[in-house]
């Protein structure tokens, strides 16, 4: 095992730096995206509430790998020659802000009306009152949920193997292949996996019970 | 068009039906491995009995932090370096069970810790054992509460089965793979399809979820 870290550290770094890159690009991209289509979901018009519903169900519904995988080789097909990492950025963005878009929608839902209701007296508009007044209260409650949904993150990056985006999983393959020494590689790379989400789920539960 | 109505023959079709078969096999399969094995550990996890639960408990949160293609691969290509040599399908099973049990029992634990301790006491006090307490007054009650976040671990179980296709686990997005593997020009109406399959599943699933949530709680 120590051979594959000191012979191996390299690719094992690059890995580690990639799975980080790709989790951060995916959880602000998917928290614009969530957050606009919670606020679709939210909407006074059926129509408009409507298309925020059925984006969030199709994209919760269908697996991440048939996402990704579908942009790694639909989109060099006909628009623009993408990297693996790029592909499976976006997918996973996507497949996520279908999550955070429920996980804030809940937030919001529970901000209680009144707040709403004090904001429009006040002469706010409908767009001030959430900017100001709903949206800052919903992220207070909605940053326990939040912190799970990036730990998925970082473990569903993982997909990224499947389209050469050169993160951990790939790396930690690639080397598996080199070296036959499947066992410790695997055990290595699930070390670093734990290292960055492991400390992270032991702070969303001391949030959790702070909060509660 | 014409890619669709090519890719859509009947052969095709029949070929990722008896994908999804498969997907939904292994699926059931996981579901319920992992629901038995899931609430023993969870149980555990709940009785505090000395060294056990947190050993327990420590496990659990370190598969829980693992990507599932991290220990689908551990089971298919780490344990052979071992000696053990798992077929496919009970290796694709082993892989999933150990992920969603380790999910489940967190799960069951919130479930059995959010009935109020004044039933444990109440049946205790009536002269019941604990464990009959447990089973008898307390899990009844706590599977309700859990039962819709049950069943959405169960819509994404289904979903992570497509991670099985690395190992080659003949199913649905496997399937699909070696169609347009076949021809190019069939990768849209394949991934339409895969998206159309896996949507009406898990779809269907999230409508019980959401059923179970307004009936039950």
């Amino acid at each position: 095992m120590l051979d594959i870290i000191t012979t191996q550290w390299h690719p094992l770094l690059n890995g580690l730096w990639n799975t980080i890159l790709c989790s951060l690009i995916a959880l602000v991209g998917s928290l614009v995206i969530g957050t606009f289509f919670a606020l679709l979901e939210i909407s006074k018009y059926r129509i408009v509430r409507l298309i925020g519903s059925i984006y969030v169900e199709v994209f919760r519904n269908i697996p991440l790998l048939v996402i990704a995988m579908g942009f790694f080789l639909i989109v060099p097909m006909y628009i623009a020659k993408i990297s693996g990492f790029a592909a499976g950025t976006i997918g996973l963005t996507l497949y996520t802000s279908a999550f955070i878009a429920e996980t804030v929608r809940a937030g919001i839902n529970s901000v209680e009306g009144g707040q709403l209701e004090g904001a429009l007296a006040n002469g706010l508009t409908h767009a001030q009152a959430m900017r100001y007044i709903i949206l800052p209260q919903a992220f207070r409650v909605v940053i326990p949920p939040l912190g799970n949904q990036f730990i998925n993150l970082v473990k569903n990056s993982s997909v990224l193997a499947f389209v050469a985006g050169f993160d951990l999983m790939y790396e930690g393959n690639l080397i598996a292949n080199d070296t036959l020494q499947t066992m410790p590689t695997y055990f290595i790379v699930g070390i670093l996996y734990l290292i960055i989400t492991l400390p992270l789920s032991y702070y969303m539960r001391y949030l959790e019970k702070k909060l509660a | 068009m014409q890619n669709f109505i090519n890719a859509y023959s009947w052969i095709n079709i029949r070929f990722l039906l008896q994908g999804l078969w498969v997907t939904i096999e292994i699926s059931v399969a996981s579901i319920i491995c992992s629901f038995i094995i899931g609430t023993f550990l969870g149980i555990i996890r709940y009785a505090k009995i000395k060294y056990l639960s947190a050993i327990v408990g420590f496990i659990i949160d370190l598969i829980r932090n693992l990507p599932l293609l991290l220990i689908i691969f551990f089971t298919y290509f780490g344990l052979p370096n071992i000696g053990i040599k798992p077929e496919i399908i009970p290796a694709a099973i082993m892989a999933l069970t150990v992920f969603e049990s380790s999910m489940v029992a967190e799960i069951v634990r919130s479930g059995i810790n959010s009935i109020d301790y004044g039933q444990t006491e109440g049946a205790l006090a009536n002269g019941l054992t604990k464990w009959q307490a447990l089973r008898l007054i307390v899990l009844p009650q706590a599977i309700k509460n859990m039962l819709p976040a049950l069943v959405s671990q169960f819509i994404s179980l289904v979903k992570d089965t497509s991670l099985a296709t690395i190992i080659v686990l003949p199913e649905l997005m496997y399937h699909a793979q070696i169609i347009y593997g076949q021809n190019t020009n069939y990768i849209i109406p394949m991934f339409v399809a895969l998206a159309v399959l896996y949507f009406i599943v898990c779809y269907s699933l999230s409508l019980l979820a959401r059923y179970l949530d307004r009936h039950l709680a």
